[in-house]
């Protein structure tokens, strides 16, 4: 759907309307462990998107019909706080949130050794402080990073991204605006040490080359988030060995 | 779940399945690119503005337009408005809960809606009598009926089938007044999209999995191609995974079999 563009997404110079390169992602910043009653916890800055991820578990699972004998059930709640969008949004569950739940699940769920904990369940929880595009992305790195403050055994971290298009061009990472009067957006996640990919939606139009294009510079992204992930990690990694040392 | 016992496949079945798909086979001897038989039948609700019922092996599902003038939503003005909404109802299967929508009967409108939209199969733009105060609503409601497997699949075909059907009485604005006349027009249409949906079982790529293929399958994903070869929305599902190259596959697949399964579509403004 071609709405009616308020501004040019792409000037004569190839800059995207907050000044990037087709190719270049917002700035990135991830903070783990951040939360004190949470089992695993991280925050999100993307550009302007602002997200906080709370994991509980492997804990005891209710209502107890929800329990599965040979491995962990994972819940996932995504959800936007009223103030994190332009109009105030209800603070009820959307549909959107509804499905994005359940997508980001299924996104997740492949990188947990579920099997080491039958009968509990795993927990993620969600808060969109702010949107500006890629929320889901966005929730998905975040909640993977958080699964491993949590000390939750992982195959690997998952790490997603965005690719659009946007005057006929392929860019990466896409903001609201580019969002909203683009012409197509196209969601992935992938585990990037192991190749799978684990999350993948578009809407929009695509041809078949630019869909096989876009993949390719989404998995290009993915490597400078994952990198971002694990360094985030590690931050925290040494500032419990520090606490640790500090106690004894 | 109100019968658990229906999400078990028994191991005997299970292994059948693997095997004989180590052997590029499948249990209803079927081709893994084959969908299963389809059946359409467009125009059966005398009340709707467009209906079909489709029938894709052991799977059935209905959907029914009805089209009503409605205020545009404040951020297009001058475009109408679809809404398509799908329940998978109990009657159409032992693990369907009754109650509010649940995650996959909301996964199901949003994927048949976006697919649609992203066609532009219905041109919106041209379903505005006021801008800014009236503009014509279309529904788009799916009801599962019989739950077989691929439940995506047969949804887009009946609603496509159903919004290619569609006739409606004509609009005219004089002075102001929406008057409704008595003529009967067919809805605007832009392109026609399909929806393939292919499942991976172990290392294989098949397309329209039954029931017991989903209960077995690890991941599926959803390719909407319209007439040119293009991709108007995926939908990855459940928790199982893809590498790159099985991606570029299943978009091939999802192609090349797109217009097989274009040629049951009724044609445009054929009720």
């Amino acid at each position: 759907m071609n709405l009616k563009k308020p501004v040019k997404l792409l000037d004569e110079n190839g800059l995207r309307t907050d000044g990037r390169r087709p190719d270049e992602l917002r700035p990135l910043k991830i903070q783990v462990g951040l939360l004190k009653n949470a089992d695993g916890s991280a925050y999100i800055e993307l550009g302007k998107n602002k997200i906080i991820v709370a994991v509980y578990g492997p804990r005891e699972a209710h209502p107890r019909h929800v329990v599965i004998p040979d491995r962990a059930i994972v819940r996932c709640r995504y959800h936007m706080a009223p103030f994190s969008v332009d109009e105030r949004k209800s603070p009820g569950f959307s549909r959107r949130e509804i499905e994005l739940s359940k997508v980001i699940r299924e996104a997740l769920e492949p990188a947990i050794f579920i099997e080491e904990f039958p009968r509990t369940a795993i927990d993620i929880f969600i808060e969109v402080l702010e949107a500006d595009g890629g929320t889901r992305t966005a929730s998905i790195t975040a909640a993977s990073v958080a699964l491993a403050d949590a000390g939750i055994p992982l195959k690997d971290l998952v790490t997603a991204t965005a690719i659009g298009k946007i005057e006929g061009k392929l860019v990466i990472d896409l903001n609201g605006l580019e969002d909203q009067y683009g012409e197509g957006d196209m969601p992935i996640a992938m585990m990037p040490s192991l190749g799978q990919i684990t999350l993948l939606q578009a809407d929009g139009r695509f041809s078949g080359e630019e869909f096989e294009e876009g993949l390719k510079m989404a998995i290009n992204a993915i490597k400078k988030i994952y990198r971002v992930q694990k360094e985030a990690l590690k931050r925290r990694y040494i500032e419990i060995s520090k606490e640790v040392l500090e106690s004894e | 779940m109100n019968d658990k016992s229906e999400l078990i496949i028994s191991k005997i079945k299970k292994e059948t399945i693997l095997s004989l798909l180590r052997k590029n086979e499948r249990i209803d001897n079927r081709g893994l690119e084959d969908y299963r038989k389809i059946q359409i039948t467009t125009g059966l609700i005398g009340k709707a503005n467009g209906s079909a019922i489709v029938k894709l092996g052991d799977t059935t599902v209905i959907t029914g337009i009805k089209i009503q003038i409605d205020r545009p939503f404040p951020d297009t003005p001058d475009r109408g408005i679809q809404i398509v909404n799908a329940e998978l109802i109990p009657l159409a299967s032992p693990i369907f809960e009754p109650g509010p929508p649940g995650e996959d009967d909301v996964e199901l409108s949003r994927v048949v809606d976006r697919g649609l939209r992203s066609a532009e199969i219905i041109k919106l733009d041209e379903l505005v009598l006021i801008p800014g105060e009236k503009v014509w609503a279309v529904f788009v409601d799916i009801y599962a009926l019989d739950y077989g497997g691929n439940m995506i699949d047969a949804a887009a075909l009946a609603s496509v089938s159903a919004i290619l059907t569609t006739k409606y009485n004509k609009a005219i604005v004089e002075n102001g007044e929406v008057k409704i006349t008595d003529e009967q027009i067919p809805l605007p249409i832009g392109s026609i999209p399909v929806f393939v949906t292919i499942a991976k079982i172990g290392d294989k790529l098949i397309v329209d999995p039954s029931y017991e293929e989903e209960l077995v399958m690890d991941a599926r994903i959803t390719f909407v191609i319209d007439e040119n070869d293009n991709i108007t929305g995926i939908q990855k599902g459940n928790p199982g995974t893809f590498t790159y190259g099985e991606l570029i596959e299943a978009k091939n697949i999802a192609i090349r079999v797109s217009k097989k399964l274009r040629e049951h579509l009724p044609p445009v403004h054929s009720e």
